[in-house]
């Protein structure tokens, strides 16, 4: 059976946000074009396509960090500013703030909703322990590794509790042994919270690896190309990867990806 | 190894006073015109416990300071606000460059006639120059916020004024302090250069124009290397003050 927009789960799989008629440009460059999409509640989503189709371009509009040109874009039929979401950008470095300590970085977002520091602390603490993180947030984050000062940043970006979670290419920065231990806490963060969870990748076997459904994009103007399940059991180890319906599922996202890029 | 490293500047030290001592030995110069390092080190010793250098070292650097801190307190809410948007800074850039581009020592009859013979000339001149670095690379702190860290705050849901003072103030901590250095060597400069020529009765500059006047030449370079040591140290306490307050700055 082939996987495809048609393929798995019920059509009335519950919608977390809706994109209508969203038309996205720069300049002349038309980068979506009357989009429509549906994201899943509780679902982990990878969103994969040709470099420059606008991947980015998509999470930024939906977390409203660029403007857009017209459409909608409705979590659960509100707007964005009646909602709790979090951001992990690519670079790290520069989204912390050097000036705090990691753990006041991580409760920053507390700060600015003015939540006393008694219990800013205790939900710090909370996060902490849910998570497992054992390493020391007295620190500066320059004084931490990469990998450390990305977790940090999906702390932060979690310690509101968020419905949903946006994530930019989060580990390319990073080295790959780094990348494979973010992939696991990224995993357990997921399946710890069951938040919706949109995570731009630029490498397929992460993108498969990780989600329950790949959005795969065309060139830009951007259209679905596919929405591929992935629905294997989670945790995910070493054996997914050699997993028959892992390897069916990448092998038929890169096809559709070659397709989208010979198009071009 | 490492140790011995640490001593590699005083090198320069001892070759400068060697040749200095040879120079002196050989009689190269008139040896009126350069006395030796002891003689020198003697005055600067004599002047600067008890001697009226002393005294005109505290009144530099007490001009050094007032004007200092009346550019800061000027440039530094100015250079934030005009920061804080890049199209108001654009409109008042050529300006800020043109009087920065200026020399503060044309400015000197002009603040003559505002203010008169007296302090008043000196450190509003020095301040004046000073504001001017500070402004600008204050602005151009803020200006240069990285738009990721804008952005971070913004996801965060921080207004407009907590943008700016949690992320904007912060990130144009260490481009501050670089004003605050250069605008201070500036404002000792001025100082130095006003004690010697409008009408000053005590400053280093006055030390070193009257010592020479004198013909008091170990009191001269005495002076000449207070006012070194002050520029030296003044420089120094920044850099201390910044490594202290702004201890991500190059990291
Ligand atoms: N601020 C901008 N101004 C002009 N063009 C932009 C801007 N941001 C992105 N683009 C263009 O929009 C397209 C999509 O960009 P992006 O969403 O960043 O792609 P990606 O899928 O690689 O994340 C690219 O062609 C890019 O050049
Ligand atoms: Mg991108």
């Amino acid at each position: 059976m082939p996987a495809g927009p048609m393929d798995g789960a019920p059509a009335a799989e519950r919608a977390h946000v809706t994109i209508r008629g969203l038309s996205k440009r720069f300049g002349n460059a038309v980068i979506y074009d009357k989009f429509d999409f549906d994201i899943p509640r509780g679902k982990l989503i990878s969103v994969f396509g040709p470099n420059g189709c606008g991947k980015s371009t998509l999470i930024n509009m939906i977390a409203g960090l660029i403007p857009i040109n017209e459409g909608e874009i409705l979590f659960d039929g509100k707007r964005l500013n009646e909602i709790k979401f979090g951001y992990v950008f690519q670079n790290y470095r520069e989204a912390l703030f050097p000036w705090l300590r990691a753990i006041d970085n991580i409760e920053y977002p507390l700060k600015v909703m003015k939540v006393p520091s008694a219990e800013r602390q205790a939900r710090s603490e909370k996060l902490i322990a849910h998570l497992g993180v054992k390493i020391d947030l007295k620190r500066y984050p320059y004084e931490m590794s990469g990998g450390q000062q990305q977790l940090v940043s999906i702390m932060r970006a979690l310690i509101v509790e968020p419905e949903i979670l946006f994530l930019d290419e989060p580990f390319s920065a990073l080295d790959y042994e780094m990348t494979l231990f973010m992939r696991e806490q990224l995993q357990r963060v997921f399946q710890e919270t069951g938040t919706t969870t949109v995570l731009v990748s630029h490498d397929l076997e992460e993108a498969v690896y990780l989600a329950d459904r790949i959005l795969l994009l065309s060139r830009h103007p951007a259209l679905v190309a596919d929405f591929v399940h992935f629905d294997d059991a989670r945790p995910r180890t070493d054996e997914t990867l050699s997993g028959a319906e892992f390897i069916r599922v990448k092998a038929h996202c890169l096809e559709v990806f070659q397709r989208e890029v010979r198009k071009g | 190894m490492k140790r011995l490293d640490q001593l590699l500047p005083i090198v320069g030290v001892i070759g400068l006073i060697v040749v200095w001592y040879v120079a002196v030995w050989c009689e190269v110069v008139d040896p009126v015109l350069l006395p030796s390092p002891t003689q020198t080190f003697w005055a600067l010793w004599k002047g600067m416990t008890g001697g009226v250098l002393g005294f005109d070292f505290f009144m530099t650097v007490r001009r050094t300071i007032i004007s200092t801190l009346i550019a800061a307190a000027i440039a530094l809410p100015l250079g934030i606000f005009l920061g804080s948007s890049e199209r108001l800074y654009r409109s008042v850039e050529f300006v800020i460059d043109f009087f920065r581009s200026t020399p503060a020592s044309a400015m000197f009859p002009l603040f003559l006639v505002l203010f008169g013979v007296g302090d008043k000339t000196k450190i509003s001149v020095a301040a004046f120059g000073a504001m001017l670095v500070i402004l600008f690379n204050v602005a151009y702190g803020v200006m240069n916020a990285r738009k990721t860290r804008l952005l971070a705050a913004k996801v965060m849901g921080a207004s407009r004024l907590r943008v700016l003072t949690d992320v904007m103030l912060l990130e144009s901590l260490p481009q501050t302090f670089i004003g605050l250095r250069n605008g201070v060597s500036l404002a000792l400069v001025i100082i130095v250069v006003a004690e010697m020529f409008i009408g000053s009765t005590d400053g280093l500059g006055h030390r070193v124009f009257e010592a020479q006047q004198l013909f008091e030449m170990p009191d001269m370079y005495a002076a000449i290397f207070a006012a070194g040591a002050l520029g030296y140290g003044l420089n120094l306490l920044f850099l201390l003050v910044e490594r202290r307050f702004v201890h991500w700055s190059g990291k």
